[in-house]
């Protein structure tokens, strides 16, 4: 299989779940809110303004994994309701293309969702974003959506697979997106200025970011194909 | 010594699960080891 | 369900209760030996420290323990990457892939619980968010992912398959959250002075009784992985037995 290939495969089921979401908005309508909740959420179990700023930075990023959950079982529930992705694995198409359509649609509904609690952020908890440390900040949120997307996609398939087990899923995403959460915590609190960070704080941990969006990018174009097996 | 309950208790716990294990293993072993037949063990 | 003896009719006259061979039972008895002089030598004849006072006895329990548990999730890893490599038919390096987790969870459970006791005499608290602590905290946690996954069912090749798998990504994760947490904890120069097993200036007896610890619980390992290694092939073939009882009954009864 080419890269050639690859990478249409990947275009084809990118494009089909990226169209499917814009029908039924189930993300907008249902994730987006959800998300929103648990910043509110946070406000009301912390209880300090000055402690909510503080560590805003986190509170994005958690409440971006509770919502992955959901998203990327969203992704995989549309294709096995009828048997899908085992139809388009006989047929023959390449794993590693599916693997990675799925990953960039999950990118592009992540984004979406980043900013949006970006944005409570700034409203909720008060964090300032100046135009200085925007680099960083779009940067941080590109490079870790990427390594959740990856990790996403390679677990959700696998759980997906298994006749009512999709309970694994946590426990199989949490650990493996550890880094993820400590990296892009640190580099938002640098791009937000918190605590007194200076915004060039925040680049090595945007490194971090990229070296784990670059193994389980590799890993997951090799493990996907293997994993969904029966 | 106040130290000693910490102490025993991680000694009793230690030792005491790894010797449960080996005789939970030892008898699963015995009575799973009855219903197969001996050529079908690749240790004997 | 294992020691279900009302199957009966699967048991041949020539099937013994043998999952011992004259190997594991050297190493049994080494393991045992060894065992009894740490624990004699661990509380009796060695001295106290001169800084931890006698909270350094849990460390001849601890140090074992958490080696023990590291090595088992280096033999779970190997194994099942040895097996995606090797593509062999037989199933012989995914059961021991599944045998050293089970054990290597155990182990991780005893040094977490171990530690923490340590850390309650040392420190005053149960917990510290130290890089080695908190990275296995979370070897803990993978472990238990694994041998979730390993218990899905399917069938013996499809459990090799997803858990060889499932432990090689695991490989690749550790080091990664690892060095996560070390950069992590790096900003937090805490005021705590001791590290985890502290400088310990160890000498004479006192190391001799650290290393037998770590040998007697390396035996101990190999003897448990041996024999829940040969468990699980039994298992299998049971298993595949009834499986074929089933079809021939299946097909002769209807």
């Amino acid at each position: 299989m080419s890269i050639g290939t690859t990478w249409r495969v990947a275009r084809v089921v990118a494009t089909k779940d990226l169209r499917i979401e814009m029908r039924s908005r189930v993300v907008a309508n249902q994730v987006l809110p959800f998300a929103g909740l648990v910043l509110i959420m946070f406000a009301f179990a912390l209880d300090d303004d000055i402690l909510l700023e503080r560590v805003a930075g986190g509170l994005v990023w958690l409440a971006t994994l509770f919502s992955l959950f959901i998203v990327v079982q969203r992704s995989f529930g549309i294709e096995t309701a009828d048997g899908a992705l085992d139809s388009i694995r006989v047929a023959g198409v390449d794993p590693a293309g599916i693997f990675l359509g799925k990953a960039l649609a999950l990118v592009v509904q992540l984004l979406i969702l980043e900013i949006v609690l970006i944005g409570g952020a700034v409203v909720l908890y008060r964090v300032r974003v100046e135009p200085a440390s925007l680099v960083l900040l779009v940067t941080c949120l590109l490079l870790a959506t990427l390594g959740l997307a990856f990790v996403g996609a390679l677990f959700g398939g696998f759980a997906a697979g298994i006749r009512g087990r999709e309970t694994l899923l946590p426990l199989l995403l949490l650990p493996a997106i550890a880094p993820v959460l400590i990296g892009a915590t640190k580099a938002t609190e640098a791009a937000f200025g918190i605590s007194g960070m200076v915004t060039s704080e925040g680049w090595p941990w945007v490194g971090l970011l990229a070296v784990f969006a670059a193994v389980f990018g590799v890993g997951g174009l090799s493990a996907f194909g293997p994993l969904i097996e029966e | 010594m106040s130290d000693l309950g910490s102490i025993v208790v991680t000694y009793v716990i230690t030792f005491g699960s790894i010797l449960s294990l080996v005789a939970l293993t030892i008898h699963r072993g015995r009575l799973l080891s009855r219903q197969v037949a001996d050529q079908d063990k690749p240790w004997i | 369900m294992y020691g279900d003896d009302s199957m009966n009719n699967n048991s041949t006259p020539d099937a013994v209760g043998r999952v011992a061979t004259p190997a594991t039972r050297a190493i049994g008895l080494l393991a045992i030996a060894t065992m009894a002089w740490v624990v004699v030598s661990g509380l009796f004849l060695t001295p106290e420290d001169a800084i931890q006072g006698d909270a350094v006895r849990i460390m001849y329990v601890h140090v074992p323990t958490a080696w023990v548990a590291y090595l088992a999730f280096i033999v779970t890893g190997g194994a099942s990457l040895c097996w995606l490599v090797k593509k062999t038919p037989t199933l012989i390096l995914d059961r021991v892939a599944g045998a050293s987790a089970e054990i290597g969870v155990l182990f991780m459970a005893m040094t977490l619980i171990s530690g923490s006791l340590w850390g309650r005499l040392t420190w005053g608290t149960y917990w510290v968010w130290d890089p080695r602590l908190t990275t296995t905290a979370f070897l803990f946690v993978t472990y238990v992912g694994y041998l979730a996954v390993r218990g899905l069912g399917g069938s013996p090749h499809q459990r090799a398959q997803r858990s060889a798998i499932i432990a090689s990504l695991a490989v690749l994760e550790i080091p990664l959250v690892h060095f996560s947490v070390v950069l992590w904890r790096s900003l937090h120069q805490s005021a705590s002075v001791l590290r985890p097993n502290g400088d310990i200036k160890m000498d004479g007896l006192m190391l001799f009784t650290l290393f037998s610890g770590v040998i007697a619980f390396s035996l101990t390992f190999l003897w448990l992985v041996m024999h829940r290694q040969r468990l699980l092939t039994l298992r299998d073939v049971i298993e595949e037995k009834g499986l074929e009882a089933a079809i021939r009954e299946r097909k002769d009864g209807t």
